[in-house]
């Protein structure tokens, strides 16, 4: 299992072929309280960048981008009814979708943890 | 993620305090300014709705329009410096009385809001009103009103100093230990008291639809005032983003957004601002658009929506439930005391009934939106009884 980082504070943490994707505790710090999730379709095919998913927080809505490209195959939907989950934890029962990586080879371009860490300094 | 470029940005009286509570700053209407601190929007909101919030709004723009040659005739003094404003608003500024305070609408020729304002008869200097302008509009107003007062008035700026808002169910007993005198003051009141040797202007009065007071302090007493707000437990320091979504509750509008220079009063449900006597005398700016709007002649009116799911944000679509293009949403966001999203918009006055049924478009999908009766979150400003 390995966790990579975009520029845009989205975690993939990669088991086998499917990725976890959420928001990093420094994003949802940044967004304040999450009031409203939109998720995506189960199925919905993604490319990597695409507007995979959408937070809102009192203040204001952000898009979640695909960090890779792939197949949705499950999505948090306990986030429906608790979306400050994301806020109180991110990195576990805060994700918001998961997908099948369509090409391992993206993951390569994505940021380590170092990378990341530094990124948010 | 926005970046803060602070160089070009004011900064308040408070601005240190801001820091050292760990606000998150955020340029806001010319000035650097705290959108939320470390507890976050939702709980200050309800610790506001709860307790008391104390908010820095040292970036509005007070102000004192002060006859030049008063008479000495505290009746007649107010008579002459109140002639010199109306012709720029829609309120009965004559009829106030010394310490009255009514919000009221500077309007341009087409009844169009240039900005909304609190204007009151100073309650302790004859031929003078304190004015409390919007921070966006402020150099604006400032020349307009001056401009009308010519040589007969003089405008003095007093945004200068602080002006602290404590608002909230328990403002009135933290003011009890502090000015206990502004404890007597009825809601749209105003005085002017002592405080530890400085003088504070205190007005009954706020943006979050709770009990409060706004005070116009020194800004030297300013962060004393703020520190000793806060040493009592029932205050925390509110930022912007509560201020917004409080007022978003309490249904008052918010000048750009709300209202702009083509909304009327009427088409803002602000008709209350038009006084009786300056309706009977139509001779305000705009007064034959006004009036004829008031008389059914309106195309569109602002109401309240309770929209179902995601947020409708400002320039969302409003439809009607054949999904036809009504209006427009100019505020919108979550209200935390309610626990859903609501938004203030302009529809036709067919669709604004309460309980009509509306759709927003919200990232091109329509949502169920209900018209409601505003405010969304009951008023619960203190009215003093009428003196017998």
């Amino acid at each position: 299992m390995t966790t990579k980082f975009t520029p845009d504070h989205e975690y993939l943490r990669v088991e086998g072929s499917i990725g976890t994707v959420g928001i990093t505790p420094y994003a949802q710090e940044a967004l304040g309280d999450i009031v409203f999730v939109e998720l995506p379709e189960v199925g919905k095919v993604l490319k990597k960048g695409d507007e995979a998913a959408v937070v809102e927080s009192v203040k204001a809505a952000s898009e979640i981008y695909a960090p890779v490209s792939g197949t949705v195959t499950e999505v948090n939907t306990t986030l429906s009814g608790e979306p400050g989950l994301i806020n109180s934890d991110p990195e576990a029962g805060g994700w918001i979708y998961k997908i099948e990586i369509a090409d391992a080879g993206e993951i390569d371009g994505l940021l380590d943890s170092d990378a990341y860490a530094q990124l948010t300094l | 993620m926005a970046q803060t470029s602070a160089d070009d940005l004011k900064t308040t009286p408070l601005f240190e305090r801001h820091l050292a509570a760990s606000g998150r700053m955020v340029p806001f209407g010319g000035y650097n300014l705290p959108v939320q601190y470390p507890s976050g929007i939702m709980a200050e909101h309800k610790w506001t709705r709860e307790q008391a919030g104390l908010f820095d709004v040292s970036h509005m723009g007070p102000c004192y329009l002060t006859l030049t040659s008063p008479s000495g005739d505290d009746e007649a003094d107010h008579a002459a410096v109140a002639a010199l404003l109306e012709p720029l608003v829609c309120g009965d500024i004559a009829a106030l009385k010394p310490g009255q305070i009514r919000y009221t609408l500077l309007l341009n020729a087409q009844g169009g809001v240039i900005d909304d304002l609190m204007v009151a008869r100073s309650p302790v200097q004859p031929g003078s009103l304190y004015i409390v302008v919007n921070a966006g509009t402020k150099d604006n107003d400032f020349a307009l009103i001056a401009a009308a007062a010519g040589d007969r008035a003089q405008l003095r700026r007093a945004d200068d100093g602080a002006l602290l808002a404590l608002q909230g169910p328990e403002a009135v007993n933290v003011m009890a230990h502090i000015v206990p005198g502004a404890t007597e003051l009825g809601f749209m009141q105003c005085g002017v008291f002592d405080w530890q040797g400085e003088k504070l202007v205190v007005s009954r009065s706020g943006y979050t639809g709770e009990d409060g007071f706004e005070i116009l302090a020194s800004a030297k007493a300013g962060p004393l005032l703020w520190d000793a707000l806060l040493g009592d437990d029932r205050v925390k320091p509110i930022g912007l983003g509560a201020r917004d979504s409080l007022r978003l509750e309490a249904g008052l509008p918010l000048y750009g957004h709300d209202l702009n220079e083509t909304i009327s009063p009427i088409e803002a449900d602000l008709g209350f601002a038009v006084s009786k006597r300056r309706r009977e005398a139509a001779d305000f700016p705009g007064a034959r658009r006004i009036l004829a709007e008031r008389d059914g002649g309106l195309s569109r009116i602002r109401v309240g929506l309770i929209v179902e799911g995601a947020p409708a944000r400002e320039g969302a679509e409003i439809l009607d439930q054949s999904g036809a293009p009504l209006g427009v949403v100019t505020s919108g966001g979550f209200a935390p005391s309610l626990g859903k999203a609501i938004a203030l918009g302009f529809v036709p006055p067919t669709q604004a009934a309460p309980g009509t049924k509306l759709q927003v478009s919200v990232r091109n999908r329509a949502q169920a939106a209900e018209v409601v009766q505003m405010p969304f979150v009951p008023h619960r400003y203190f009215r003093k009884p009428k003196a017998s």
